[in-house]
Formats: structure tokens, C-alpha cells, sequence
């Protein structure tokens, strides 16, 4: 199933998920410890994070370590900033258009 | 003149909003006309290459515009938005969604506030943007990546040239 990345962002336990392991990779142990949930709930989260590839899993013995996927959170600038220039783009366009139109009516 | 226009465009990801103000160098009247008259609409909402070409439009509550991004190769994304209120040269809200040519909508849409205000001559526009799906904008800029990437590169080279002289 594909995830909706920003759907994932968009819950507070999961954010505060990312924050957390964007300074150290976690076991859901450790992670769960954070948080007044279920070691279940932090599971599902971390599931979904997974999914949209913005956490990683990594085994270190019979251990697994979840760590934030720095490429991943930049990818979701990247195109904010791509949209945001569309609109700059489109607004040019638009620029031009009302100043035609504003010779057309003198 | 055109660059002390205000340009703001920000993004609160958490709340799935995006919020765009822009000022134009015009009387509201005609950025007003430029926003809900389909001719105008289609000179300029579409990044270049990219045309907009609409199908029909009824600006009134209730009413919907059927429209497509044309592309240089004549791909064709369709989309329909629909009016949820209309106050007279001060702000209109509509819901948007992608659909296929047989006007079948693509869900889920996203909610559009504009609002629109006078001084001294120059207007400005506010736009809000709620999107039940960020997916959906993502797929919309994946669309457009290709030509528009084009497009910028030359505005890039251009605004290198001018700024040497």
C-alpha cells in the first residue's frame, strides 16, 4: 500500500517520533519509553513511517534501530519549493496578462 | 515596479495548508476578473509550456469550471473545480479536484480560499490552499516537472543576462 507521506507527518506522535530519532537511531523499546502509549501504538507508527520510507530499520543483533531518513525529509522540501515556484511562475504569467488588460481599457 | 511586489508562499505541512499572497500593479477589478473569467483564467494559470484550456465555466455558487492543463506533447490533465461561495470582489472559496476527460472527479480534492483587497492601486491576493492529500499536489508537480524545469532554466539564464548589464 502506498502511504501518503505528509499524511504520516501530520500525526503529533509521529512527529515527535521523528524528532526524536533524528538525534539518535532508537529501538521501539526505547522510542515507546517517550511516549504515554502502548508499545503497540508506537509499533503502528513507526510501521507507518517505515512505509513512507521515512524512517529506516537497521538490526544490530537481535536488536532493531529505527533511524530518520534525512533524504527522505529533504525530498519534501525539494518539491514545496518546485510548487512554490509554479506559483511564482504562473504569477508572472498573470503579471503580464493584467497589464495588457490594463492598456486595453485607456 | 514588478519587484517590490509582495510574494509569500508558505507551508504548514502539519495542517495540510499551503498559503500564497501575491500583490499585483492593477485595480482589483481586473485581478478580480483575471481569477473568475475563463478567458483570462486561461492565459495564465498554466506554467509554460503548459496551456489551460476550459471546457466551460459558471462562476456562481454551486456552479463548476471543467478545465485541463494541456501539455506541449497535447497530454491533457483534467481537472473541475467547483464555487462554495462567491463574495463580489472580495473573496470566492471552491473545492478542486483532478478527474479524467468524462468529468468524473479524482478524490480526494482540496479546498481554496482566495480573498482579494485594494490599495493605492495595488491588489493583493490571498490564497489558501487545504488539501485533504498532499499526495495529490505531489502527483500535480510530477506532472508539470518535466517542461517546467525547461521553462525555469530559461528564466534563470534570462535573469543572468539582465543582471550583467
Amino acid at each position: 500500500m502506498r502511504r501518503d507521506i505528509f499524511q504520516a507527518i501530520a500525526d503529533p506522535t509521529r512527529r515527535a517520533i521523528i524528532a526524536l530519532i533524528a538525534l539518535q537511531a532508537m529501538t521501539p523499546n526505547a522510542i515507546a519509553e517517550n511516549f504515554n502509549t502502548t508499545r503497540q501504538a508506537v509499533s503502528k507508527h513507526l510501521r507507518i513511517l517505515t512505509e513512507c520510507e521515512l524512517v529506516k530499520q537497521e538490526y544490530q543483533g537481535r536488536e532493531i534501530y529505527y533511524s530518520l531518513e534525512i533524504n527522505k525529509m529533504k525530498e519534501i522540501d525539494k518539491w514545496l519549493e518546485q510548487y512554490r515556484k509554479i506559483w511564482e511562475n504562473r504569477f508572472n504569467q498573470l503579471d503580464k496578462v493584467l497589464s495588457t488588460l490594463k492598456k486595453q481599457k485607456k | 515596479m514588478i519587484a517590490n511586489l509582495e510574494f509569500d508562499f508558505t507551508v504548514n505541512k502539519a495542517e495540510k495548508k499551503v498559503f500564497i499572497t501575491r500583490e499585483f500593479a492593477a485595480p482589483l477589478l481586473l485581478v478580480w476578473d483575471a481569477f473568475t473569467k475563463k478567458e483570462l483564467l486561461d492565459q495564465w494559470t498554466a506554467p509554460a509550456p503548459w496551456m489551460a484550456k476550459t471546457k466551460y465555466m459558471n462562476f456562481e455558487v454551486g456552479g463548476k469550471r471543467f478545465y485541463a492543463m494541456v501539455g506541449p506533447e497535447g497530454q491533457e490533465l483534467w481537472s473541475i473545480q467547483k464555487y462554495t461561495s462567491i463574495t463580489p470582489r472580495t473573496n470566492f472559496k471552491m473545492w478542486n479536484a483532478f478527474a479524467d476527460k468524462d468529468e468524473n472527479p479524482e478524490l480526494p480534492g482540496s479546498e481554496w480560499d482566495y480573498n482579494f483587497s485594494e490599495q493605492n492601486g495595488i491588489t493583493k491576493v490571498s490564497i489558501t490552499i487545504f488539501n485533504e492529500s498532499f499526495e495529490r499536489m505531489e502527483r500535480l508537480l510530477k506532472g508539470f516537472r518535466q517542461g517546467f524545469t525547461a521553462t525555469l532554466k530559461n528564466l534563470e539564464n534570462l535573469l543572468a543576462t539582465l543582471s550583467q548589464k
